[in-house]
């Protein structure tokens, strides 16, 4: 039905659709996480945090599974080098999210203030953490990370866990944290009350100035900091091929290269400052679900940014630039492309209608009262 | 060159993380549609008691259900972390199940499990039992497609190597999931899950007959998990995957192993009931034999014979050969003589490619591999005897002992003189912990069994790590097992609370504890 070129673009659109939807959903949980200790103040405040993700946090985190299992079937070459190179970074995300399905569900079953202390530490933990190192991660793959593969294609990666802690990267990653506490704050606006909702609202007007300050400053950065990459010769792309049959050079403001060949991919800085705007403003005008609408599009507005700005490059390598990883060359067989196309074009819509059902059964404010009248039956 | 020392310990935490996923996952397989039983009786009675059950069996799910997603997150990056030759080897066929999984099975599960737990009050009575069925059925679809992905690594079908690509690609989607190694796998484990789910709620609810406390509820628990444990041991048992170790070479070199059945001798052969194998000398000592049961098992048949280790042996020496010739085919592939004869005679050995990149291990220069060089990879091809023979004995003497208890169970249950036999009751609290051991058991058999490959006849373990230091390995391993320990202390803690309060941690007013402490307050 498509032909191999275009399957692998689709697959970086899907790709890109599985980052995004993660961000969304899973990325308002752990924000709530982050922020527990902070907007919570006592027992019962956090409580009414957990509740209020408490139906949906397990399933928002399948997008996360799933963004690694869709990774592994459709570009096995991502899968391997990436998690295999940024091994401690992979490391670390898991183990701070070890704490979120324990956090939850055990920390209410015990009375102990010592006990619920403990685990809130560990989903601010399971929260915080995976959202600042997904954006160094991010930041690092602009700098391109020192790793070669070998002519059976076995990688080898040469960095350390603390050269991924530079300046530009940690800045990436302030971005990256600092948009999911803000959309996991808007989505508290929306099911808190009184003054758990007025918390929530000050924090996400605080957190959407902190991103865009911190977004712009890194587009400023990367266009007259950070050398982009630039393929110069390709095998035919709509062939199979690996990423040893190119050759890449580094060049000056490359990185924003596309926005000028492009401009079409200008719509997503756009989207990100509109959303963000949005946010701000819904915010002000104490209408919540527009204000979550607005910081919705602000993730999906920054996600874009990032991939429009590296494409075609997925990961590129500072060691051996010509064996950096594109989309064209990293990804599986055409038949199997094609086979999960249509997987995905099944299941995606049917995931997103009973996960809908789902937000709209459990729909509502939760208070403090509400905690008071169902001690032992929740979060 | 290849550090052994990191393909070693990339195994061990392969292996560790592995086995406490386990710990949790067959309890959710099998509680999950005990959950889904009791909720329907409760809708098609409306009596309280079966809507209590579900919760509070659906608590003890809870907590361990937690741990499940905590180990299971692991398991889908590891691949990537620690086996990057393997994930861009095989990527193209083994990442699609995984991928389906996350798509239609735990999205599934994950949704509705919170709608599980917090919907009782925003769902009517049928939506929250159809919310029930469908966690049952996302845990059981995630069991499915993992297992075509587990059940390809032992018989790898509808895959061809492409070496321009360097990997192995998916050539028969259909084959991949109607593997009828993966069909059995996944028969055998998800009823052995549902004999946990019964042991677990037999065992508990032994306790609370013992303890003569919440008789009502303990007793139906009792009844319910009686018959469904019954049925799924015999499945369990019956359809035992024996039957699917004639299917690739993996699988009759595991069976070979399994039975230490060195030689191949006239059909049917002997099952050796015990004994003591002895690999340098490949005999077994003190072999007590069932004569013929050996064939009936495994080959389903009186005539087909059964391989034995020895004759393996020489199987793989000469498909080892074959596959030097490939890899040096294939290095002229690479090097650019891509001419038709080249391209044709590689395509009829690169079956054997597998077998050629076993010397991987013993000299960087395949093609030149000395006579000792390939004796010793042949010799290798045969995982060791002794550790499979014992663990699976160990995981079919379990299910035998299991079945005795549960048949007892059944039947006393279904006469109502279950109460009477207190040390029925005590053994079946006890046997809570058999399940478990014998699932680990099973998994154990299954994998070593497939060792030295990690993918049957196709690629190596050895080949198949990172490139990582060993430095890395034991850091991780020491944060798995950490926190893994950790998490699973807390687990234990709060399961042994939970079961010890039973009913009245509901706080419904209905149960024993509560009611003697409301009497107490009231007497004070």
């Amino acid at each position: 039905m498509f032909d191999y070129e275009t399957l692998k673009m689709i697959w970086w659109v899907l790709v890109g659709v599985l980052l995004i939807g993660f961000a969304v959903t899973d990325g308002f949980d752990m924000g709530v996480g982050a922020l527990l200790r902070i907007i919570g103040k006592n027992d019962n405040e956090r409580r009414v945090l957990l509740n209020t993700v408490g139906p949906h946090w397990d399933g928002n985190q399948v997008w996360f599974i799933t963004a690694g299992g869709a990774i592994f079937a459709a570009w096995p070459v991502v899968y391997a080098v990436a998690f295999s190179g940024l091994y401690w970074a992979l490391l670390l995300v898991l183990f701070a999210m070890f704490f979120r399905p324990v956090g939850f569900e055990y920390r209410s079953k015990m009375e102990d203030p010592r006990w619920r202390n403990a685990w809130d530490w560990g989903l601010t933990a399971g929260g915080a953490v995976p959202a600042l190192v997904f954006g160094v991660a991010f930041g690092n793959l602009f700098l391109g990370t020192p790793f070669k593969l070998d002519e059976l294609m076995r990688s080898e990666y040469t960095g350390s866990f603390w050269a991924l802690l530079n300046p530009f990267a940690l800045l990436c990653g302030v971005v990256s944290l600092s948009m999911l506490a803000m959309h996991g704050a808007a989505y508290l606006q929306m099911r808190t009350d009184g003054e758990l909702r007025q918390r929530a609202s000050g924090y996400t007007r605080l957190l959407a100035i902190v991103v865009a300050a911190c977004f712009t400053l890194a587009g400023i950065w990367l266009y007259f900091g950070i050398e982009g990459y630039v393929i110069t010769a390709s095998a035919d792309v709509g062939a199979a091929m690996t990423p040893l049959q190119k050759s890449v050079e580094l060049k000056e403001g490359a990185w924003l290269a596309n926005y000028g060949k492009y401009p079409i991919t200008l719509t997503a800085p756009i989207l990100a400052y509109a959303g963000l705007l949005l946010t701000l403003i819904m915010t002000a005008a104490q209408r919540s679900g527009l204000a979550f609408v607005g910081s919705s599009l602000a993730l999906t507005g920054i996600i874009c940014t990032a991939g429009f700005s590296l494409f075609p490059f997925v990961m590129p390598s500072n060691l051996m630039p010509g064996h950096s990883l594109t989309l064209w060359d990293v990804t599986s067989s055409e038949k199997t492309l094609n086979i999960m196309f249509w997987v995905a074009m099944i299941f995606v819509p049917i995931v997103l209608s009973y996960t809908l059902w789902g937000y709209y059964k459990m729909w509502g404010r939760l208070t403090t009262d509400f905690i008071e009248s169902n001690k032992h039956g929740v979060y | 060159m290849i550090s052994e020392n990191v393909v070693d310990l990339s195994r061990l935490q392969f292996a560790i993380t592995a086995f406490y996923h386990f710990l949790f996952v067959p309890l959710t397989l099998g509680l999950a549609f005990l959950l889904a039983i009791m909720e329907s009786a409760y809708v098609m009675t409306g009596k309280q008691v079966y809507q209590d059950m579900v919760k509070f069996w659906g608590k003890l799910f809870g907590i361990n259900f937690a741990l499940g997603v905590t180990t299971g997150l692991t398991m889908e990056f590891q691949f990537g972390a620690n086996w990057a030759y393997y994930s861009h080897y095989v990527g193209d066929i083994f990442g699609a199940p995984l991928a389906i999984e996350g798509l239609m099975a735990f999205f599934l599960e994950s949704t509705f499990i919170g709608l599980f737990f917090f919907g009782w009050d925003r769902l009517s009575k049928v939506q929250h039992l159809a919310v029930t069925w469908l966690v049952a059925i996302g845990s059981n679809l995630s069991a499915l497609w993992i297992l075509i992905a587990n059940g390809w690594m032992q018989n790898p079908v509808g895959a061809e190597f492409n070496y321009q690509t360097m990997r192995m690609e998916m050539v028969s989607f259909s084959e991949l999931i109607f593997n009828p190694v993966a069909q059995v796998k996944f028969v055998h484990t998800v009823s052995a899950g549902y004999v946990t789910g019964a042991m677990f709620v037999l065992g508990i609810s032994s306790y609370y007959l013992l303890k003569k406390r919440d008789l009502p509820f303990a007793r139906r628990s009792f009844a319910i998990a009686a018959s469904f444990g019954f049925a799924s041991i015999l499945s369990v048992i019956v359809l035992g995957d024996e039957s699917g170790y004639e299917l690739g070479d993996v699988q009759r070199t595991k069976l070979a192993a399994i039975e230490a059945e060195w030689e191949t001798v006239e059909p049917p052969a002997a099952f050796t009931l015990f004994g003591i194998p002895d690999s340098e000398n490949m005999k077994t000592d003190y072999a007590l034999k069932v004569p013929g049961a050996l064939g009936l098992i495994a080959t389903r048949s009186i005539d087909e014979e059964v391989t034995g280790i020895k004759d393996l042996i020489v199987e793989h020496e000469e498909r080892i050969r074959r596959g030097m010739q490939a890899y040096a085919l294939l290095q002229k592939l690479k090097g650019g003589d891509q001419s038709a004869q080249t391209l044709s005679t590689f395509d009829a050995l690169k079956k054997d490619l597998g077998y050629g990149l076993l010397l991987k291990k013993y000299t960087d220069n395949v093609v030149d591999a000395s006579e000792a060089q390939i004796k010793q990879a042949a010799h290798g091809t045969i995982p060791s005897v002794g550790p499979m023979f014992w663990t699976f004995r160990i995981m079919v003497g379990l299910g035998f002992a299991m079945l005795i208890l549960i048949g007892l169970a059944f039947y006393h249950s279904s006469r109502h003189s279950v109460e009477r036999q207190r040390w029925l009751l005590k053994a079946l609290l006890f046997a809570i912990p058999l399940p478990w051991i014998s699932s680990e058991m099973g998994w154990f058999v299954a994998e070593f069994g497939r060792q030295p490959w990690s993918i049957g006849e196709v690629l190596p373990t050895y080949l198949s790590a990172s490139t990582r230091t060993a430095a890395d390995l034991y850091m991780s391993l020491a944060g798995f097992i950490g926190f893994y320990t950790l998490l699973l202390v807390a687990e234990m803690y709060l399961m042994f609370r939970y079961a010890r309060l039973g009913p009245s941690s509901l706080h419904t007013g209905r149960y024993d504890l509560e009611q003697s402490a409301a009497s107490a307050a009231a007497n004070a």
